[in-house]
Order: structure tokens, then sequence, then C-alpha cells
């Protein structure tokens, strides 16, 4: 392998003297005071290799030795992973030891004398290609695929499996024989350069099926799918957070998957306080059973922020590449398109907008459009639906790396500094924010066979209620309570009963938090009657004072158990206020 | 350490404003030189080539001056001994005391594993309603107030710090005026607190790029007493504006590409590396915690600033204060600022009823300053308004402003005293579950 010495350093970038080839994205460890420290490669000019060190340089001097691996920045993947807890480069932070993490400290991701339930699934003789599935191994009630190795070429034949029993993840459980004769050993454990996106699948349709999060300003108004992408940008204090925490608890999926990019520790924290606790709401199980967190936390070192994204996709890949239905929320892209920023900024490139790489455009798609609906070359599907959250400065969301997301993801949802001050919660702008998917014919088809064909007119009729709303709303302002027409505020406070009613919602509420599909279109219908009824007030007091009442009552409705005698007891009370107008 | 054969370099190949290069070798990356006794830091290696900042400036560096590397990064002396004491950003005694005996460790070293952390779950009583009740703090939170400079955050913050129950208070001052220094002397030993203060100072007569060194001198110290000696610490910094613009003046002389407000594309992470030493520690490692309180100085109320917003960004809330021209008291702005925390106590640790009596506090708050709006634009208001008006003066005036001291229960049935007097049922949305209790 390659060899090389430290020649020069500025904070975590390091110039490398090389004394052999080395590759663009190469994983070296340079040594210092007894610490190898993780690199990789992101310039070479001539002998010199420029590398981004994954941890502090501090100490490093001119001379230390470094050994190249002759790899790219590769994951391990196999059975193990869920419910841990990882840095950005796939290091179990709970193996890792002391209170403060060890520079140069890598641990092992999985756990090589844990012992798995194995049944097979291929037979002897069967013709296989890379990624087939051989066998099934359980983990946390999971199924779990055992393929063949990512990387094979070509086809080759099941020579000798492996009967049903229990095995660790490095035992070699079947060997193949390739057509050229030579055999492949393949144990339970995969690799894959974080870099690369996985492209093992038959095709990647236009997704359409809904996924479910519980979170009514998503799920009816702004849905997203199964394999869909979606953005959540949002000065801080809009609650970008509680809402990505909401899904990621609530959402219908298999795995969860949630990569922590340059974000605050107590929020990671928070996760695996509460996780272990909390019960999937769809399957009755523990959460963190189907959680795995990518923690890079904003203090952890720069450079492995940007790895820690593409960790947790490629982790994404792996499972989707099982049939499952994986969801992967990354918080924040900023954080990680900043990294990006700073090692530009060392390497003395030309700057683009606001001084991000030019490439941020081609980067950002190219990660969203690693997420999709899939079919399997065995017919199966599978799915990466991601969400990430982009944090602009000021607020502004004409800044760039708002603008790249906005070209590449599918649902906007827009979280708004207003709303956020008056506690309308989540903040997701009605307005602004939307959900491609809504325009998709495969999706309306797919909500007519679900829930019903009336479904998605009744949501957008509520969208059109909600901007005119607002328009009325600055009518009002401009010209006074008196200055319009009675019927302008009946439009008016009806857009509020939409906003109170299906918008809002209270995360921290056990019963408001989550709203089953069924419990959705009860309210949807509910909300879609009060709007359609022609209402005769007098003057705009006896208006404001009825909508007053008549959304206290509903949220109360809100609050209580879907179906419960309180629960029917306040729809009945509603019902009898809408028919007394 | 390879103090024993320390070389001396003379010959000093560049002189900038704030730096000096020269050629050396065996130089480690952050490791302290002394240039003609001044302090400076290795911020580059080229080959034989070594960049130093100077901490205190270049002035009067000659191209023959003696430069000599120590070996080792920037460092504090930790001990017992640190308590009730001042320091300057070097952290050495300026307050006329011995030298500090102690473990010698590196100031700014690694972070926390995240898995052994706890979620921070206590409540740190501050009396001020606009605090305790509408943005509750958190022991192990970090948290600035936003402010503009003619704003009371000093007094605020050494409040807070005396009545929070703290086993020792560390003041990081940068760029603070010789006047506010006194301040909080004067203020800790009035109350007889001295013995728990830590203080590193540095003032607007000292070097700017010395701030630099104040937050990791000071955490590194709050790091030995919550890690070390379990205790629950309490440290401010005040006024982080200056210390990023201390940031700005290196990496401009360092030729770096500025981003957003001239400020260095890295601001976002060395603010956090600052802001994320702030931890609770699980039982089983002693329980200690590190709970931070800032300032970050705004321009003329500007939070679209980049030193304010990557703080907002990093920092677990924010905390406004505010002139109330209606009572003519500061306040607690309950609409701009925010505890992201809070929850994790309101209703827990204090009353159940907490969460909704704030939030239906804040939104009538808001239909006050709208019934406001109407007001100034001419607009005649409704009963409903002028009530609102009514209930946000009484509300500022008996919990918003800064002056007030209470404990939350008593904070909340204030809160349902004015629902009651100024309102109907129906228009504080608060579930029914509580107002059968408290709507008296």
């Amino acid at each position: 392998m390659t060899k090389g010495e430290v020649s020069g350093v500025i904070a975590n970038m390091v110039t490398i003297s090389v004394d052999g080839p080395v590759s663009q994205g190469e994983i070296c460890y340079i040594e210092t005071g007894g610490d190898r420290l993780m690199s990789e490669v992101i310039k070479v000019v001539g002998t010199d290799a420029y590398v981004q060190v994954f941890e502090s340089t501090r100490g490093l001097k001119v001379g230390a030795p470094v050994e190249f691996t002759g790899h790219m920045l590769e994951i391990q993947l196999g059975p193990g992973m869920l419910s841990k807890n990882y840095d950005g480069l796939q290091n179990d932070l709970d193996k890792m030891e002391g209170v403060f993490l060890k520079r140069g400290q890598y641990t092992d991701p999985l756990d090589n004398d844990r012992e798995w339930d194995f049944t097979p699934i291929a037979k002897v003789g069967d013709e296989v290609e890379a990624s087939a599935w051989l066998a099934e191994v359980i983990e946390n009630s999971q199924k779990l695929k055992i393929m063949v190795p990512f990387q094979m070429e070509g086809k080759a034949k099941v020579k000798s499996i492996k009967p049903a029993g229990k095995y660790k993840c490095r035992d070699i459980v079947a060997v193949l024989e390739k057509e050229d004769g030579t055999e492949v050993n393949v144990d339970m454990v995969q690799h894959w350069p974080v870099k690369f996106a996985m492209t093992n699948y038959k095709e990647k349709p236009r997704p359409f099926k809904l996924l479910e999060t519980g979170v009514r300003t998503i799920d009816t108004f702004n849905p997203i799918v199964e394999g869909g992408t979606g953005f959540i940008p949002g000065p801080f204090g809009t609650g970008k957070t509680v809402l990505q925490h909401a899904i990621s608890k609530q959402a219908e999926a298999d795995i969860v998957i949630i990569a922590a990019c340059g974000e605050r520790a107590n929020e990671v924290v928070e996760i695996f306080t509460e996780f272990p606790e909390l019960v999937d709401p769809h399957t009755g199980r523990k959460l963190m059973e189907r959680t795995i967190i990518i923690a890079n936390t904003s203090n952890m070192p720069v450079a492995a922020r940007e790895a820690s994204v593409y960790t947790a996709m490629t982790m994404a890949e792996y499972y989707r590449s099982m049939g499952l239905r994986v969801l992967l929320m990354a918080d924040s892209t900023s954080r990680w398109a900043q990294a990006l920023r700073e090692m530009s900024n060392r390497m003395e490139e030309l700057p683009g907008p606001d001084a991000f790489p030019m490439d941020l455009g081609a980067l950002i798609s190219n990660f969203y459009g690693r997420a999709g609906y899939v079919y399997l070359n065995n017919g199966a599907v599978g799915s990466i639906t991601f969400i990430g959250t982009v944090s602009p400065a000021g607020g502004n969301l004409k800044e760039p790396v708002t603008e790249n997301t906005k070209k590449v993801a599918r649902c906007f949802y827009g979280l708004e500094q207003d709303r956020a001050d008056k506690k309308r919660y989540p903040a997701v702008n009605p307005i602004d924010s939307y959900s491609k998917y809504l325009e998709y014919p495969e999706f309306a088809d797919y909500i007519a066979k679900k829930i019903n064909d009336k479904w998605i007119p009744k949501v957008l009729d509520l969208k059109t209620r909600m901007q005119r709303g607002k328009e009325i709303a600055e009518q009002i302002n401009i010209l006074g309570d008196d200055g319009v027409p009675v019927d302008y505020h009946v439009v008016f406070w009806k857009s509020e009963v939409i906003d109170f009613v299906i918008l809002q919602q209270d995360a921290f509420d056990d019963v408001d938090a989550v709203t089953s599909l069924e419990r959705q279109e009860e309210i949807l219908n509910l909300v879609t009657t009060i709007c359609n009824k022609d209402f005769k007030f007098n003057d705009f007091l006896e208006v404001v004072d009825f909508f007053k009442k008549l959304i206290n009552l509903c949220k109360q409705m809100n609050y209580c158990v879907f179906k419960s005698d309180e629960y029917n007891g306040f729809v009945k009370q509603i019902n009898e206020m809408i028919n007394s107008k | 350490m390879s103090t024993a054969f320390q070389k001396v370099y003379t010959k000093i190949s560049q002189i900038t404003k704030a730096t000096c290069s020269l050629k050396a070798k065996g130089v480690g990356y952050d490791e302290l030189a002394t240039i003609n006794g001044k302090l400076a830091q290795v911020v580059k290696i080229a080959g034989e080539d070594v960049t130093l900042q100077v901490f205190e400036g270049t002035g009067g560096i000659s191209t023959n001056a003696e430069v000599t590397f120590l070996g080792k990064s920037p460092s504090l002396k930790v001990s017992d001994q640190l308590a009730g004491r001042f320091f300057n950003a070097y952290g050495n005694p300026i307050d006329g005391g011995p030298e500090i005996e102690g473990k010698e460790v590196e100031i700014g070293g690694p972070s926390v594993n995240p898995v052994r952390r706890r979620q921070p779950s206590e409540l740190i009583a501050t009396g001020i309603a606009g605090i305790d009740l509408n943005n509750t703090l958190v022991s192990g939170q970090k948290i600035p107030f936003f402010a503009d400079p003619d704003q009371p955050f000093n007094e605020v913050m050494a409040m807070v710090a005396l009545r929070a129950k703290a086993d020792k208070i560390i003041l990081g001052g940068m760029g603070m005026t010789n006047d506010d220094y006194y301040f909080f002397k004067n203020t800790f030993s009035n109350a007889g607190a001295l013995d728990r203060i830590i203080a590193f100072m540095n003032t607007t007569e000292d070097p700017a790029v010395e701030r630099l060194l104040i937050p990791d001198m000071a955490l590194t110290a709050a790091e030995y007493f919550a890690v070390e000696k379990h205790e629950q610490v309490l440290v401010l910094l005040t006024d982080m504006t200056s210390y990023a613009e201390s940031l700005s003046i290196v990496s401009n002389r360092m030729d770096q590409i500025p981003s957003k407000d001239s400020m260095p594309g890295s601001l976002y992470s060395d603010l956090a590396k600052i802001y994320e030493k702030a931890v609770q520690f699980p039982e089983s490692v002693g329980g200690g915690s590190i709970t931070i309180i800032a300032v970050t100085t705004l321009n003329g109320g500007d939070i679209t600033h980049a030193v304010p917003d990557n703080t907002g960004y990093i920092t677990e809330g924010q905390l406004f204060l505010r002139r109330d021209s209606d009572i003519g008291k500061v306040i607690v702005d309950p609409f701009r600022s925010l505890s992201r925390l809070k929850q994790l106590v309101s209703g827990k640790k204090t009353r159940k009823d907490h969460s909704q009596v704030m939030n239906a506090a804040i939104r009538l708050y808001s239909d006050a300053a709208n019934a406001k709006t109407k007001l100034e634009n001419g607009f005649d208001l409704t009963d409903y308004d002028n009530r609102c008006l009514e209930f946000a003066k009484e509300y500022a005036n008996k919990l918003l402003a800064i002056d007030v001291n209470l404990d939350t229960t008593e904070m909340l049935d204030v809160t349902w005293g004015l629902f009651v007097k100024y309102f109907k049922i129906e228009e504080v949305n608060i579930k029914k579950e509580f107002t059968d209790i408290y709507w008296k």
C-alpha cells in the first residue's frame, strides 16, 4: 500500500507527500502521538495528497507517517445495526470508552459474537447475482435478508448454504460458484463505499403510496409518499426538530434512520432516552427497535459531518435492498453544506454563492436522488423516504441550500416564524408549503382506493379556503372589522377553523400528537361540513363569538381518545352548534 | 513534552498585524510559542514554514525576535484552588493571589460522547416569570440572551446566576467594559457568593484576539468541577458577539474567504464547539452538569446577522429582553424568547397545567398585540380587544417584568386569576381537565 508523510497542516486539512499511487476519496490513517487519525483524500497535486482529517489535528507535526488503505470511505452492513447509536463514520458510540470521545478511537459497528437465527431462502444450485436474497435472519422482529455480496460481478450458482440454525455475522453461511469456477464465500456482512449510490434494483417508478405520519398538516394537507422526498426549511425556533421527531416516531416505516448532522447533542439524547420507552403506533413494538441513530453532533469533527449523511443513506439503501420501507431523516442538511464550505474554503477553491462550493447543487440533487420507491430484481418492493431539514441563514429562503433543495425535493414544509410566534404549531405555512404528490395521478388512484375519491378534492378545496382566508385577513387589517361585509368575516373564520382543527396539532399531548388516517378523515369531513354550511349572522361580533366557541369544542374533541364517550359527546355538541345557525 | 532542549529561533520571515511566519522544525499544530515573551499559537504549517497567531498583536515584534515553542497547546491548571479567583485569558491570576497548583489540562478538549449524556430534566428556578413560566431553564441547557447593548442583560444574568442553585458560577468575560467587570465582582461579593465564583476576564482594555481563549478556559474549569467533583456548574459567557468579532479578525488576517456578514465560514462550528460543552451527566458518572447562559449582543435587534443566527441554531432557545412602553419596565419578550428544553420540565417538575396556561396566556397576549395594531391604525376596538389590552398590561406587569420574583405555582395561580378576570372560559382554549380545577 502507498505510504506518505505529513508536509503541512491547516486546521483539519493536511497535506501529505506520498510515495505511490493514491485515489480520490481514498482513506488513510495519520499516526501521531500513538493515535491513528482517519482521513480522506480530497485533492491530489503531483505527489501531494490533500486530505481532510476526521479528527482534531492538535499536535500533528510535519513528518508524521501516513498509511493509505486502498479503499474509499466504506461502511459495514449486516444484522445488529438496529437500535444502535453510531457516529458519522459508523463507530458504535456505546462501545467507546470514557465520558469523552477519544481521538483515534474506532469501534466495531457490528457485534461479532452475537448469534442470529438463520433461515436459508436460496437452495443449492440456484442461480444468483449481486444482492439476491440468500437467507433471512431476524433482528428485533424485523426479517432481514442475507444477500449476495453487492460487488459481485456476473452470475453465480449457490454451491452450498448452511441449514437453519444460529450463526454469527462473520460466519461463512454460503459458498457461491461463479461461471469461471471461482468460489465466493458469503458471510452476513456487506461492505459499501458510502459516496456511491446502490443501484441494485430493477426499476424506480414514481412513488404513489401514502406514508402515514399521523401529522395532520402533512397527511391531510401535503402528504408524503413511501419513497418520496421532502424538506423542512425554517428559521431557528420554529419547531423543525419537534416536527422531525414527530414524523420519525409516528411514520409507518419498517426502519427509521435518523442522521443528526451537525445538530445539538441533547436532541440525540432525547431520541435515545425516549424511543426505548415509546411504542410504534403501527406494530406495538418499542420504537428504538426499528431506529438507527447516526450522531455527528455539532461539536464533533466537521469532516465526519459530511460522511454522516452518506453513512445514513447507505444504510437506508441496504435495508431497501431487503424490500423494507425505510424512512431517513437528516437534520440538518445545511450543516452538511457548511462542512463542505469550510473545506472548500481551506482548499482555496473559488467560491460560489454565499461562499458555498460551486457543485453544491449537484451534490444535493444526487443525494436526494438516492431516495425512492423501487422494484427489486426479485419483484419485491422497497423504499427510502427522505426528509431533510434546512436551516436557512437568517430564516431567509433565498439562500443556496434551500434553493438547491427546492429543485429536487417533492414536498416542501416551510416553517414560518410568524406562526411559531403565535404558537400555531406545527408552524408549517399552509399556503406556501406543497406536496407535488397531490398532483400525481398514481397517488390520486391510490388514495381513491385506500380512502375514497372525494378526499383529494376536499383537501384542495380547504387549501383554496386557506388562501382566501389569508387575503381577507389582510383586507380586514386595512379596512377594519366594520369596513368589510359580515360574509368576509365568515370566510376568514372558516379558514381559522381549518387552521385550528386540522393544521394545528399538539405534539406534546398524548392523544393529539398522532392522528390515525381514519380519524383524519372524520376531521376532514367535519371541517368540510363547517366550511360548506351557509351560516347566517347579524354582525361580525356574532361571527367571532360563534366560531371561537366552535373552535374550542373542536379542539377539546381533538384532545379526546377517538370514539370515546367524551369524543362522541363533543362531536354531538359540534353538530348541534353547526345546525343552530 | 519536549521542553528540555528548547530551541530558540530568531529569524522571522513575515509579519502581518496578527501573525508571524518563520522556518521551524518539529512543530505541532495548535502548539503555543512565545515571541519576545508574547504568547502565540501555531495556525498553519506548510513544510518548514510555520505561521503563528500572536494573541496580543504583532506590534513591536522585529524580524530577529526570539521565538520559542512550548510543546503544548493552551492549557489551564485545574484544582479546587480555582474557586473564588479571577484570571486573565491565559489563566493567570489577576486578583493578586497566588498561582494555582493543579493538574495541567489542555483547553478545548474533546467532546462528550453523546451516549454518555443524560437528558436534562432538572428545573433551574430563577423567580422571573418571563423565564420560569414561559421559557423554563433546565440544567445542562445552553441559552443566550439576545439583547441590544443598552439592555440590562448583565444585571439579569447576575440575578439568574445568584438565584439558580449552582455549586460554581464561572464567568467568561469577553470584551467586557471595566465597569461591568466591577459590577459582577461587586454583585457576587455583596451576595456572599464570591467563593463560588471563578472568572476569566478579557476586558475592552485587553487585546481582542486574546478573547478567543476565554470560553475554552471557562469551560475547561467547568468540566473539572462537573466531571471530577460532580458539581452543578453554571457558566456565564458575555459577550459572544465580541468573541465572534475576534474570530473574524483572525480569519481575515489569514486571508480566508468570508461568508455572511464578514464572519468566517466556520462560525457555526466554532460557536457549536463552545455551546455544546453544556451537558448533564448521568448518575453513573457523578451527575454533574454544565449549564451555559450567554449573551449575544445585537445590532438594532437584528437577529438575522450571522452571529445571532448561527447561535440560534446551536443553543437551546434564546431569551429576548424588551422595554415594554405600556408599563415602563423591561420584560422578557414572550414572543421571541424560547426555551427548547422547557417541555422536559413543564408539567413534569411543575404543575400539570403549566404548558397549557403558558400557551394560552401568550396567545391572548398576541391578540392584545393585534388589538394594539388595530388601535394604532385608527379602527374601533371590540370588547374582546379591550379586554385583551387590559389583560396584556397586567400580565406584563405581574409576570413578564424582570423584577418579578415568584415560584412557579404562584405564577400559574396569578395567570389563572387574570384569565378569570378578563375572559370567558371558551376564550382561553384550555383543556377542560384544567379549567374544571382552576377556573374559579
